[in-house]
């Protein structure tokens, strides 16, 4: 049902490609950073059986050892499938990830009863299904980086990526409420016990689309223009695309009741278009038309409730949450409290109260673990984030194809976003809502997207990399597609 | 498209700065509020590390922690359960303790200034000694015999409340509120238990959290007249002066008619105020109210206790329970001028007044000491860790003088009237003078009435013992001869066994 989509390949301007030392895989430098990152994340094992048991069991590694073998089986397929991938990305994630099942095993310890702790099963309880979920999604990774040995390979499927996008997005929110709904925000697919947030999928999917679209578009999009103001405003007809993102995230926000899976998607879109056309008027559009929907709608639920009422109580919580700190405000009153409690130290790793914050394996991950390293902790954690978001930035920097540039750098503004959203959330910088802290929070959904975010990113870092000539005479084409240069692909207008 | 990529690195710096500043915010200058917070569970939970002390009343621990097996070290309990809740209050594991509970916090947790030098020995010693305890003035039989009478009223009224005080200190015999609750579940180290026994009690139609005798303002009914009584007397009446009475009045300007219980009260058109206070004569007070004007009910009410908005009861002078303001409301017209009307039915305490339990006891004591309104309090003296050094033993102090000690004599006579010829007979007590007056305030049509019953006790060299009041919310006509005859009964226990001053 999709037309027949092209490889999006047109290159970027030469001469803006940063200097970047090809001719080097860095693939040790990856092993060394990867197994220091797994040291760190044993000695917070240790340290957590310490404060919490007492002691340290003899098998207090075995969680980092078996991580530690999960993420050297994805090293070896990056080694062999994409030797010049960014070295950084894969030990910032492990050890994100790393230390999200270690403080998931924390809880587990938490929950026990006392006298029950020192024979905890390793592979128990949450922290060993997360474990489990990391083994899964590091598959799923290293199965998409061997599929998609071309980045632009994925642009074939972007129409229906597209709608599959769409359909992820709205799923929830036309599920009846008992299958969707989880603490006021529908935002699942719940099947049994089991429960996915399609949502979490759907960043990648719409992404391609995004980036496949905004390359083909870009042009009319940045060059037909109005001139106010001393800024360049786009033609009526071209907002049309803009406007219904805006109407579908708008939809999201009231329908499943969730500002941050809204701001997300919106905010991915405005940034991805802003990337392609490089026209600052996209970006006051769309902050435009986000506040004031917003606003809209804080205003909507003050006066008629109705579907408008969750965001209106979201917000009025953001503004007071200690008005109410048994009822409505409970969550961020305790989230705010564990970060306060935690101050610049932390009470050390094992020493908080996690339990007494709500959803701490999943939205308050951060406040929970925040109470336990403290200020200093999460400035790291914040850091490797950010480390993390640039490197994916710098992967849009090198590549040589606009189609690339685009959706890497729309991932990792992505992931900076949903940082943002969760960690403003959960602090009182924005309205809480649910989203979950990338690599940290329990949860498969969250987990394998994120996974695979990261893997499309090594791609991508991988092809910018790599020694324009080629290395070894290998060239970088989906396997059984023409030559691109017999496609029609769109000239390019090259601009100073 | 590499300059909007560097520039979107840009941003996201900025959004990262924006978290970056915003944790400093919260973990480095709001971390000392929010690490002591009220709501912050950790602050409990290293509270719970040192035993409290004991609340006591008549060297009986009515709030004990018990040491446990599980993570935190110690468990509060009521042994006295439910008779005591609203005077204790509870300490919850989560949010916020209640009552004395929550007043006495420092010093039963061991960190209040005074007990500095217990401190610095454990520092010392490396000991963890306990918190300081609290001795309360209460006496345990009247608290006894107020909650057993309460409950088990003949009127089956399930709401209500009894406080007795001493006239003379204003240490308070007995606190009863009913329905009452169990304080244990609350205080569970189970949160899902307190949480869920808490939510329960939260729902409860009859709202027994509340505390009835110091929270609870209803229309006071006939018990107000002592006060319209008092304005009165100071203004040319004397106890023996005839006023104007009869089967009904109208006053000017309204429609509506006031009449009196029975037809049998007053239908003379004269009587004294003696005889108009012992039975209850509405039709008189309500001429005498509106002969007084609203000036001078509302300054003799005010003098008496109403209007006061930060009364507190728990240690002298150091905060406890507070206590809703009695209020005597509007008798004027939007123009100024009285309004007849209000003020006929302000004057039989129905209208707009309103009057707490506890204010009803302290009219009730000024009038029997001579004048003198002694401030209440529960708290007698805090005793240290090692129960051997005393701290802050109450020093009585008078609260207000509301009349001079003749008009108080005069108020005497006519109450101990009203309990030896009148409505209040059920009050009566061997050996002992008993004074009171009882209320029936109108609620509503088809409504039961409130039923009250305000009442001192005097020995027989005339010294006040005891002074109480006792409310049966919609204990219906008839329902404040029961509440006179539970009055009778608390005072009489609150003799028996005085309780601590």
């Amino acid at each position: 049902m999709t037309a027949a989509a092209t490889p999006a390949s047109s290159p970027a301007t030469a001469g803006e490609r940063p200097g970047v030392r090809l001719a080097r895989s860095r693939r040790n430098a990856e092993l060394s950073l990867l197994l220091l990152a797994m040291a760190l994340v044993a000695a917070y094992g240790a340290m957590v059986e310490a404060k919490v048991l007492d002691t340290v069991t003899p098998t207090f590694w075995v969680p980092a050892a078996a991580l530690t073998a999960v993420f050297l089986g994805i090293h070896l397929v990056i080694r062999f499938l994409a030797p010049f991938a960014d070295p950084a990305l894969l030990p910032a994630v492990a050890l994100l990830n790393g230390l999200g099942v270690g403080f998931l095993h924390r809880l587990d310890l938490a929950n026990a009863a006392p006298e029950e702790r020192a024979e905890l099963a390793t592979f128990a309880g949450i922290g060993g299904r997360q474990l489990a979920w990391t083994l899964i999604s590091v598959i799923l990774a290293a199965g998409l980086l061997a599929l998609m040995r071309d980045h632009r390979s994925i642009s074939r499927y972007a129409y229906t990526l597209g709608l599959a996008g769409i359909v992820l997005v709205m799923l929830p929110a036309v599920l009846p409420r008992s299958i969707s709904e989880i603490n006021g925000a529908k935002l699942w697919v719940r099947i049994g016990s089991f429960s996915i947030q399609p949502g979490e999928f759907a960043k990648l999917a719409l992404l391609v689309f995004f980036a496949y679209y905004l390359v083909r578009k870009r042009e009319v999009l940045s060059l037909a223009s109005h001139r106010f103001l001393g800024i360049d405003f786009p033609r009526g007809r071209d907002l049309g695309p803009v406007l219904v993102v805006w109407v579908i995230s708008l939809l999201v926000l009231v329908f499943e009741k969730d500002l941050g899976t809204s701001l997300l998607y919106f905010g991915m879109f405005v940034a991805t278009v802003y990337i392609a056309t490089e026209r600052v008027s996209w970006l006051l559009i769309g902050l435009v038309l986000f506040f004031g929907g917003a606003y809209l709608a804080y205003v909507l639920g003050e006066a008629v409730g109705g579907p408008f009422a969750n965001f209106y109580l979201r917000a009025e919580i953001w503004l007071d949450p200690f008005g109410d700190p048994y009822d409505k405000g409970y969550q961020l009153v305790q989230g705010l409290l564990a970060l306060g409690t935690g101050g610049l130290f932390g009470a050390g790793p094992g020493g908080g109260q996690p339990l007494l914050l709500p959803e701490v394996q999943n939205d308050f991950i951060f406040a929970g673990i925040g109470e336990e390293i403290g200020l200093f902790g999460l400035s790291a954690l914040l850091m490797i984030y950010l480390l993390i978001v640039e490197r994916g930035l710098r992967a849009a920097l090198a590549v040589r194809d606009s189609f690339g540039k685009l959706l890497a750098g729309g991932l990792a503004f992505t992931l900076a976003l949903q940082v943002f959203v969760i960690v403003g959330g959960i602090s009182k910088l924005i309205p809480l809502t649910g989203q979950t802290t990338p690599f940290l929070s329990a949860g498969g959904s969250s987990l394998m997207a994120n996974w695979l975010i990261i893997a499309v990113l090594l791609r991508i870092s991988d092809a910018g990399r790599r020694p324009v000539t080629g290395a070894g005479g290998k060239v970088n084409r989906p396997s059984g597609g023409p030559p691109e240069q017999l496609h029609g692909a769109p000239t390019e207008v090259i601009r100073p | 498209m590499n300059a909007p990529l560097r520039r979107v690195g840009v941003v996201v710096i900025v959004l990262f700065g924006l978290l970056f500043a915003n944790l400093n915010w919260i973990q480095a200058y709001k971390a000392d509020e929010y690490r002591t917070s009220d709501y912050n569970g950790r602050v409990q939970v290293a509270k719970y590390d040192r035993k409290r002390g004991n609340i006591e009343a008549g060297g009986t621990a009515l709030a004990v922690s018990k040491e446990t097996d599980g993570e935190l070290k110690y468990l509060r309990t009521y042994p006295g359960g439910a008779k005591y809740a609203h005077v204790l209050g509870y300490e919850p594991v989560n949010g916020s303790a209640t009552g004395l509970e929550r007043s006495e916090n420092d010093f039963l947790a061991g960190t209040s200034d005074q007990l500095i030098v217990n401190r610095l020995r454990d520092m010392v010693t490396g000991d963890r000694t306990a918190g300081g305890n609290v001795l309360l003035t209460l006496s345990k039989r009247a608290q006894d015999v107020a909650y057993d009478q309460l409950r088990n009223n003949n009127r089956g009224a399930n709401k209500g409340a009894a406080i007795a005080l001493d006239p003379r200190t204003g240490a308070v015999q007995a606190l009863v509120s009913i329905p009452s609750y169990d304080p244990n579940p609350l205080s569970s180290h189970s949160r899902n238990d307190a949480t869920a026994a808490y939510n329960k009690l939260e729902q409860d139609r009859n709202r027994p959290l509340r505390n009835r005798a110091l929270a609870e303002v209803l229309p006071p009914g006939s018990t107000f007249k002592i006060v319209v009584a008092a304005a009165a007397l100071e203004n040319g009446i004397g106890k023996d002066t005839n006023i104007s009475a009869g089967p009904s009045y109208t006053p000017p300007t309204s429609g509506q008619s006031i009449t009196n219980a029975a037809p049998s009260i007053c239908p003379q058109s004269q009587v004294t105020l003696m005889k108009a206070v012992t039975d209850s004569c509405n039709t008189g007070f309500a001429q005498l109210g509106v002969q007084l004007g609203p000036d001078a009910i509302k300054k003799k009410a005010q003098e008496f206790g109403f209007e006061q908005e930060d009364l507190t009861v728990g240690r002298l002078g150091e905060g406890g329970h507070s206590v809703a303001a009695s209020r005597t409301g509007s008798m004027e017209n939007p123009d100024g001028g009285a309004d007849p009307a209000a003020l006929a039915q302000s004057s039989i305490g129905q209208r707009d007044v309103r009057m707490t339990p506890l204010e009803g006891a302290m009219i009730a004591a000024a009038v029997a000491n001579n004048g003198s309104q002694m401030r209440p309090y529960l708290v007698r003296q805090l005793l240290a860790p090692d129960r051997t050094t005393v701290y802050d033993t109450a020093k009585p102090g008078e609260l207000r003088r509301p009349v001079s000690g003749q008009v108080a004599a005069d108020l005497r006579d006519m109450m101990v009237s009203v309990v030896r010829n009148g409505t209040g007979r059920n009050a009566q007590i061997d050996g002992y003078t008993v004074g009171g007056k009882t209320g029936t305030a109108d609620v509503a049509p088809g409504v039961p009435p409130h039923s009250w019953f305000i009442g001192f006790a005097l020995d027989k060299d005339g010294n006040p013992v005891s002074a109480v009041c006792v409310l049966l919310e919609n204990g219906g006509d008839g329902g404040s001869a029961e509440a006179a005859r539970i009055a009778g009964q608390i005072m009489r226990a609150a003799i028996a066994e005085p309780g601590g001053r």
